[in-house]
């Protein structure tokens, strides 16, 4: 399989062409660096993403910011969003409290990015 | 079903005055709108400005009562504390051709009783006007051209009459009229049916629709489409009277004035319509307004705009501002062709309506308790600092700035929507306290106004509209 | 009215304002104090609740409250002092008085000895970019959206057309995305990327958002309720071509067509504003033409990165601690910042060359995009300071440094040149 994958290491963009088999990668070419020739082989073989959202919190109309704190397989995201739709955390909360643990079974924690006093 | 002495059809500017000066009666009266607040269509989105009737076709029933209208406000914006201010405008001639026209002008502006119109030298106005076109030739000065908040008129010609007890139908639509032996009977709307002695058609755009009704529609609206600019306070081209371009025999043109919060009005366009719902602005349009006033204005910068909108003026086909009633339609009166001169001559056609009923033996007797004065909004921006700190003293919500760029708080918009004929909708909020009417448009305050007015009205902010039935500002929650 | 006294008077909350106050009370400043319209500090990053932030700062990737987060801890811990839901009525900068209101203590006179302006920026609206057609409900500038659906709790819409492929566009693209919305394109009138490719690829591609450049939306349709756009091609002049506009069916468009630093008390207090940028005109010390008001952040000139504004923000903080301490009196000489080939505006406008050992990052935007250029400064004819670039582009922010013992005569200019 053939994927072009553009860079977002940094602002230049390079279009980068990757062949492969699944985790196999067979050739990449078009990086203007190293960076990006590691970035392309992992974005063809398994793109993950820094999921970002909110949480109800418990008994108020009020939100909490939370992220994963790694990235999580890009083709979870929206599993991990129905999940995180069902959950609620009460306060108080500290930065980085988790209030999900291994979502979805991906070992990942969401965590709380914002202190809430209670 | 509803009982009352007379239904006014339609709150713009001329049902309310015609609505206010019944309250001044001992007579019962209901007002009937579709929309969800007072304010009507036309009367909303129009150029603000009072006219003198100077340039009237003279001996007509408008020019009758628009110069009958323009002395009557000074005394009615005191009372009823609406935002005014007699500017005075200008009619600058920028070629040969157009200052050949002056005299003729002038001289109609005698025939419609309009006396102080003034020859102005180019020098002079140049003085008045110094972005004026240098080109000009001279002019005329007509100084009692003023200039209103067009929404708190409305608005408090309704709050006044439902003072002295007047009823409002809002969102209500009138779905037919029945009559019985040559008299009006009833007025069937969307809610309750209302039986009435009297009718009166202050439908503006839909007076058509509702004349036919009662088969008395020998005339047509035509929606004559006007665009506008508004401008930032801070634009730098900027004019400090009404400037008026000479008209030609299509169109009066379009002009440049100050509102009368400080911001800069260009416009209209004039594009006649089928549609009485087509309120959209057009790039050909807008385009046509700025290569006109720049031949009045060169330096007029549009990209200063805050916000661009049109209106529908209700023509009228044949020409003309007709009062109509019939001999065999008892109780049933016809307004009709209230164009660019409605929001001047509602004042005057209030009192012209009652009168010619009066005349016919309506025998209604004048309240002693009549009350002539309606308090405003307090302005928090427009107190000294030493009042604004005995605001928030009294009431700590005025030290609540929710609208940045006009400076309004939160008090002012609790007002807006506890007092009689309250806001219900971000638009009702934003033509009472100005929350939205900056240069952000609502960015900023938008959000806080939706959560205030579902809060006050118990309600989801789900339920707030941004102005009629279905124009809800959101969806539901993101949780 | 209620008094207060203070060092320095820092107006504004938000990256800009709690960077600055820092940096005031770590210069000596003694009473440092914020005065904030919102109910808490941070500012925008509030509902920035995404990833992209602090990578030049921290070395790590954090979410607007995390960046925040860092400096509101920060602040606390150094003592400086703030005033919530307080809005700035007027800023007096010949007598160093700032009026505002709140609802706790009333009208309130705030006498500093300096004074930093850090309102940050707005939304430039549908109405301000001029798209014809209906007014109904359902349009809203991309920030508006953001802080509805990430801090009220409110979805906005459920079927959206974004206007303008800027980094708040495409991350709402994303956030409504993941919220249950239906993105059914970004229109991008020029004819490249407004945002930072990243963006596109996590926010757009991954979710199959199309992206249509050199596109724009030509009107409006919909009495109550937005009901759908026509989105028309524009030729080489940014013109549409009517006879190809499609009607695309929607219930919400979201803005997200450019910010305007906001300038109104800076206006109404008679300083000086580059017409370019918006922004007060400043020199290395973010000073303004007010030599009492300093000046940091977006509401000088509209960052793409939050890193930026925290580094020249903590300029303004020390330099305004500085000043109120007496200790930045010295005779300045004043160069002037000229814009050169392909250069749109520089920030700062003026450098102090008496400043000893200065060296002064130069801020600037190109015009166009550009490959393979050189960033140059020079005095005359003598080059200064030259660094090569593989890329520039309107949506990123450049720089060259230049040391002020090498600024001679009365300007410098910055310009991109072509590499040879």
């Amino acid at each position: 399989m053939k994927k072009e994958i553009i860079c977002t290491v940094c602002p230049r963009g390079c279009h980068i062409q990757v062949e492969g088999e699944g985790d196999k990668i067979l050739s990449v070419e078009g990086q203007g660096c190293k960076r990006g020739l590691e970035y392309a082989s992992a974005e063809f073989a398994h793109p993950v993403r820094i999921l970002t959202t909110l949480v109800k919190l418990d008994g108020q109309n009020d939100l909490l910011p939370v992220r994963s704190n790694k990235p999580v397989p890009k083709e979870k995201l929206f599993d991990c969003m129905e999940v995180i739709r069902a959950a609620t955390v009460k306060a108080p909360v500290n930065r980085y409290d988790v209030v999900v643990a291994n979502i979805c079974g991906t070992g990942v924690d969401i965590v709380a990015t914002k202190a809430i006093e209670g | 079903m509803l009982k009352t002495d007379v239904v006014v059809i339609g709150a713009g500017a001329v049902g309310c005055a015609v609505a206010r000066e019944l309250s001044k009666y001992e007579v019962d009266v209901i007002v009937v709108d579709k929309n969800e607040d007072v304010g009507g269509d036309a009367s909303k989105s129009n150029s603000a400005i009072i006219h003198t009737g100077y340039d009237a076709a003279p001996g007509t029933l408008e020019s009758q009562l628009v110069v009958a209208a323009n002395p009557m406000y000074d005394e009615l914006v005191k009372d009823l504390e609406v935002p005014f201010a007699r500017i005075g405008a200008i009619l600058p001639a920028i070629t040969d051709e157009q200052f050949e026209k002056l005299p003729a002008i002038k001289e109609k502006a005698f025939k419609n009783h309009v006396y102080d119109v003034e020859y102005k030298t180019r020098e002079e106005l140049l003085a008045m006007e110094p972005n004026l076109n240098p080109e000009v030739k001279g002019g005329l000065w007509i100084p009692r051209e003023s200039i209103i908040d067009p929404f708190i008129l409305v608005q408090a010609y309704a709050e006044n009459a439902y003072a002295n007890g007047v009823r409002f139908l809002l969102s209500t639509k009138v779905t037919g009229i029945t009559t019985e032996g040559g008299k009006v009977k009833t007025v069937q709307t969307t809610g309750e049916e209302i039986e009435t002695k009297y009718i009166i058609n202050c439908a503006g755009l839909y007076c058509d629709d509702i004349a036919e009704m009662v088969g008395k529609a020998e005339y047509k609206v035509v929606a004559r489409k006007g665009q506008f600019f508004i401008l930032d306070k801070n634009t730098s081209c900027q004019v400090d009277h009404i400037v008026l371009p000479i008209p030609t025999k299509i169109t009066k043109g379009k002009l440049m004035c100050p509102t009368i919060h400080g911001n800069m009005l260009v416009g209209p366009t004039a594009e006649d319509q089928d549609s009485k719902l087509d309120k959209s602005t057009t790039a050909e349009g807008l385009a046509s307004i700025t290569a006109d006033v720049r031949n009045l204005i060169p330096n007029v910068n549009v990209r200063d705009t805050i916000t661009q909108y049109s209106g529908l003026r209700p023509n009228r086909n044949p020409e003309g501002l007709n009062f109509d009633i019939w001999d065999d339609l008892e109780g049933y009166v016809n307004l009709s062709g209230v164009r660019s001169t409605g929001l001047t001559l509602s004042l005057a056609m209030g009192t012209y309506v009652v009168q010619q009923l009066l005349a016919r033996g309506a025998g209604w007797k004048l309240k002693e308790n009549f009350i002539s004065k309606r308090k405003g909004i307090v302005k928090f921006s427009e107190c000294t600092r030493e009042e604004q700190d005995a605001l928030v003293k009294e009431n700590p919500l005025y030290g609540n700035v929710i609208c940045r760029c006009e400076t309004v708080t939160e008090a002012e918009i609790l007002d807006a929507i506890h007092r009689p004929l309250g806001a219900r909708s971000v638009d009702a909020v934003k033509r009472r306290v100005r929350a939205g009417m900056g240069r952000c448009q609502g960015g900023f305050c938008g959000p806080k106004v939706i959560e205030i007015l579902a809060r006050e009205l118990g309600c989801e902010p789900t339920d707030i509209n941004k102005n009629n039935a279905g124009s809800y500002m959101v969806t539901g929650s993101t949780r | 009215m209620y008094n207060v006294k203070c060092d320095v008077a820092i107006i504004g909350g938000g990256p800009a304002g709690l960077a600055a106050a820092i940096a005031a009370k770590e210069e000596g400043a003694e009473k440092v104090l914020i005065l904030e319209r919102d109910n808490a500090l941070g500012g925008i990053l509030q509902q920035c609740i995404h990833p992209g932030f602090g990578l030049t700062r921290f070395k790590e990737e954090l979410t607007g409250p995390e960046y925040y987060g860092r400096f509101v801890d920060k602040a606390k811990e150094v003592g400086v002092d703030y005033m919530l839901d307080t809005m700035v009525l007027e800023v007096n900068h010949e007598t160093n008085e700032v009026i505002c209101t709140s609802s706790r203590y009333g009208l309130t006179q705030v006498q500093a000895k300096s004074i930093v302006l850090a309102m940050g920026c707005r939304e430039k609206t549908r109405a301000s970019i001029m798209v014809p057609g209906t007014r109904p409900a359902g349009l809203y500038t991309a920030g508006s959206a953001q802080r509805l659906v990430n801090r009220q709790n409110i979805m906005v819409g459920k079927k959206v057309v974004i206007l303008g492929s800027g980094d708040i566009g495409m991350i709402m693209a994303r956030r409504m995305t993941l919220e249950g919305a239906k993105v059914v394109m970004v229109v991008e009138l020029m004819d490249y990327l407004a945002g930072l490719t990243r963006n596109r690829v996590q926010c757009l591609d991954d979710f199959g958002i199309p992206l249509k450049l050199a596109h724009t939306i030509t009107r409006i349709e919909g009495n109550e309720r937005v009901t759908g756009v026509w989105v028309a091609p524009v030729d080489e002049k940014k013109q549409p071509i009517a006879e190809k506009a499609e009607l695309v069916e929607c219930d919400t468009v979201l803005f997200s067509v450019g910010l305007m630093p906001e300038n109104e008390l800076t206006r109404k207090a008679g300083i000086a504003i580059n017409p370019i940028t918006n922004g007060p005109a400043v020199n290395q010390y973010m000073q303004t033409s007010a030599p009492s008001v300093f000046a940091c952040g977006n509401v000088v000139h509209v960052n793409d990165l939050v890193d930026n504004v925290s580094e020249e923000s903590s300029r303004a903080g020390k330099y305004a601690a500085r000043y109120a301490m007496g200790k930045l009196a010295g005779e300045q000489k004043t160069v002037t910042c000229v814009t050169g080939r392909n250069v749109r505006y520089l920030c700062p406008q003026t450098v102090d060359a008496n400043e000893e050992g200065g060296k002064v990052s130069l801020y600037f935007r190109v015009l166009q995009p550009e490959l393979g250029v050189k960033l140059i400064a020079r005095c005359g004819d003598e080059v200064i300071a030259s660094t090569k670039e593989f890329r520039v582009n309107p949506g990123e922010m450049c720089h060259v440094n230049v040391a002020t013992e090498k600024l001679t005569g009365d300007t410098v200019t910055v310009e991109v040149i072509k590499e040879d």
